[in-house]
């Protein structure tokens, strides 16, 4: 196992200046901006706001990946319970429609997102502690198998309470709210959503930049006994990576009720499996990555539904994980959290 | 003098301990015997025993006799798993493609419609929809070679990877093959799939009839006894050592000179064939193939059954497919409709069958914490899965510095 500094910044290490760098800078942007040219603004941003969904899951995928190596099958259905606690909790305070005070809106808003993120950190927490805590020098299989079994478990959970049927999630959100920006009508949602999304991975960049807690959890996944050496108490930092993790797909079940208003027991597998793809593409362990892939697989799905291929969404995105398997599997970014291909 | 006394005593026969030493001897320098004769009981008593209650109680003879056939699909996809999830370790969640494709490759043969898009007309060339069935046969073997390709072609790249994202690969691949199915609609149906298939016809019997369970059974029996017969051989063979050294160490195994990638592919491209024998089968049990037979709940019972039997023994594989088969369909419908006539207040409410997964996602959960090694388990597996476990234990009791994950069997 190599061991790698816990404050260190390989990304940001002496960056080559040349044709190749210069490349790795306009390339994305032309790209943004040829996107941006063939779908046009509206569809721009709904391909931002499937990113940023995609984004706050894949980032508890890479979370736990860079810190225990599991593929946490079941974090996907974590979304799909997240967006459960939060219709519940609406329905429970009596909403059903709309909200069109702004002062009420933004309670309400703060209530659901802190109720379910809560919720959803301890449903994390207690899930790691008795089903994979166990097995963490057990053979890789056997936390994998166990992963998948708590991902039915959560699902079959659901379905027992809510039914096999979609269920409708309040949108509290006025969806009659636009704002124009170059002759396009972009809907307020969409913005408040990327704003909460990106605002999270700025959160989230900060506690594991800068605080202990974050330093702790960087060592872990660097090196776990190393760290265990040094003082810091790995069973407290893997409880909390899956605590923030957990808590981040909670958020983004939130956010997906207000903008599609059904949630659906089996939601969490598809939106899993991108959400992992998104995280591989990104660079596992890598939580900018993960951001980063989040929004990519946003624009590859919205792109296929603009070509008129909308039902082969699934299979591009699947697509592309293989590719990126195959030809990357480093992912775009690297790692960042540990050092393990 | 007490000495002398015994001795005749001894002699007089074998006791029982030496007769069951030779029972024992006998069955392992004739394995492939021992299983033959084993199925064969095993099929002859299965019938038998559900011509009398308590199982005429739960449904008829028939329909149990119908029920141990598809039973028995479910068997050989466990049996094919077994070989790449517990022989060689390899986590593959995308199972039921490869039934899929086993499935279709049958209809394309034998239907009206695949005659169609292939535009060859063998149905009539082998003289009509009744007689074609003979076709069935050597569409078994077609069947296993075509999902071995596919095998073959998503496991050339991918196996080179970690298990884990093999593991997620074969998930996307999973999604992706059904997919594909649903909507490529001009050469597939889509949606309502491929009808009309030809049953499968001996020479002289004539063809199987959607009434008459027993040709389907013993086709079934033949079948999981022939691949079981082929899982025994590989598993104790050279291939079969270099599959469970690399599911123990894999560095290991590369050192000693196993090439890793051809025996992983070897792996991922037998348990495909299975696969595809399944698939072929059952296409032509249920004449008809759709893409929503093959969804991930079938790649995940598959994986069930092999975790709850005993990943590595093929034995207990194929006990606990055939058992966990037939605790879905029977006893839970059962369960059922038990409550619906009896009419106990909440039970009746319950949905037993929907409840499966619950059970299996729990049962699975369980039985990593337990028991890892499975109901029925391969000894060695065993041996591997406790030594890790009891090495974790130590762990918590403070040896931090001792071992690291990289130490022990992946």
């Amino acid at each position: 196992m190599t061991a790698v500094p816990a404050t260190s910044d390989a990304g940001h290490a002496s960056p080559r200046v040349g044709l190749g760098g210069v490349l790795r800078i306009v390339l994305p942007i032309l790209l943004l901006i040829g996107t941006y040219e063939y779908m046009g603004p509206e569809q721009f941003v709904n391909a931002l706001t499937r990113g940023a969904i995609y984004a706050l899951i894949a980032l508890g995928y890479t979370m736990v990946y860079g810190i225990i190596e599991l593929i946490n099958f079941a974090h996907g259905d974590m979304f799909m319970v997240g967006a459960f606690v939060s219709l519940s909790f609406l329905s429970f305070l009596g909403f059903t429609g709309a909200i069109t005070d702004i002062g009420l809106l933004a309670v309400v808003l703060l209530a659901t997102f802190v109720v379910s993120m809560v919720v959803m950190g301890v449903i994390g927490v207690l899930i790691e502690r008795f089903a994979y805590k166990p097995l963490r020098r057990a053979p890789r299989l056997a936390p994998l198998i166990t992963a998948i079994g708590v991902s039915f478990i959560l699902q079959n959970v659901v379905q027992l309470f809510y039914g096999p049927y979609q269920t409708n999630s309040p949108k509290i959100f006025p969806d009659t709210w636009f704002i124009e920006i170059a002759g396009a009508r972009i809907p307020v949602l969409s913005l408040f959503i990327i704003a909460v999304a990106v605002g999270l991975m700025i959160a989230l960049q900060l506690f594991i930049g800068r605080t202990r807690l974050g330093r702790s959890m960087r060592a872990t996944a660097a090196d776990r006994d190393a760290a265990a050496l040094m003082g810091v108490n790995i069973n407290r930092t893997i409880a909390i990576t899956f605590l923030i993790g957990s808590a981040l797909a909670g958020a983004a079940g939130v956010v997906n009720g207000l903008q599609y208003g059904v949630a659906t027991f089996n939601d969490g597998f598809q939106a899993g499996l991108k959400a992992f793809t998104a995280a591989v593409l990104g660079g596992i362990g890598n939580t900018v990555g993960a951001a980063l892939g989040g929004f990519i697989i946003g624009f590859i799905e919205v792109i296929a539904v603009v070509a008129g291929y909308g039902r082969w969404g699934p299979a591009i995105v699947f697509g592309t994980l293989v590719i990126v398997l195959v030809f990357r599997p480093a992912g775009l970014l690297g790692q960042q959290l540990g050092e393990r291909a | 003098m007490s000495v002398v006394s015994d001795l005749p005593a001894k002699r007089r026969g074998p006791s029982l301990s030496d007769r069951r030493a030779r029972l024992n001897e006998l069955s392992s320098r004739h394995r492939s015997w021992s299983i033959l004769v084993g199925m064969a009981i095993v099929g002859a008593v299965l019938p038998l025993i559900v011509q009398f209650p308590p199982f005429t109680l739960a449904q008829a003879p028939n329909a149990w006799i119908d029920g141990f056939t598809n039973a028995g699909v479910f068997v050989l996809l466990a049996l094919g798993l077994n070989l790449v999830v517990g022989v060689a370790g390899l986590l593959d969640l995308g199972y039921a493609a490869f039934f899929a494709i086993g499935a279709y490759t049958y209809a394309y043969v034998a239907s009206p419609f695949g005659n169609s898009i292939l535009g060859i007309d063998i149905l009539n060339a082998l003289g009509g929809p009744n007689n074609a069935g003979i076709i069935f046969w050597p569409m078994l073997l077609v069947g296993a070679g075509v999902a071995a390709l596919f095998g073959v072609l998503l496991g050339a790249p991918t196996l080179r990877l970690r298990g884990d994202y093999l593991a997620i690969v074969t998930l996307g691949f999973g999604e992706i093959v059904p997919l594909v199915f649903l909507n490529s609609d001009r050469i597939t149906n889509g949606t309502n799939g491929i009808g009309g298939l030809a049953r499968p016809a001996l020479p002289i019997l004539g063809g199987f009839s959607g009434i008459d369970p027993w040709p389907y059974y013993l086709t079934a029996l033949a079948l999981v006894t022939v691949v079981m017969m082929f899982c025994y051989r590989l598993i104790e063979s050279r291939i079969g050592r270099a599959w469970e050294a690399i599911r123990e160490d894999e560095l290991a195994a590369a050192a000693n000179g196993i090439n890793t990638v051809v025996a992983k592919l070897l792996a991922f491209a037998l348990g495909a064939s299975t696969a595809g024998i399944a698939g072929v089968f059952n296409a032509s049990k249920l004449v008809t193939v759709s893409p929503d037979q093959f969804g991930f709940v079938v790649s995940f019972t598959i994986l069930a059954m092999v975790v709850l039997g005993g990943m590595g023994n093929f034995w207990g594989v194929a006990v606990g497919a055939f058992v966990i088969y037939t605790i879905n369909n029977v006893l839970l419908k059962t369960l059922n409709q038990f409550f619906d006539s009896a009419g106990i207040p909440i039970l009746r409410d319950v949905d037993f069958i929907q409840l499966q997964f619950l059970l299996y996602g729990l049962a699975l959960v369980a039985m990593m914490l337990l028991r890892p090694e499975g109901l029925f388990p391969n000894s060695r597996r065993r041996r591997e899965l406790h030594t890790a476990i009891t090495e974790s234990e130590q762990d918590e009791l403070g040896s931090v510095a001792g071992t690291t994950e990289e130490d022990l069997p992946q």
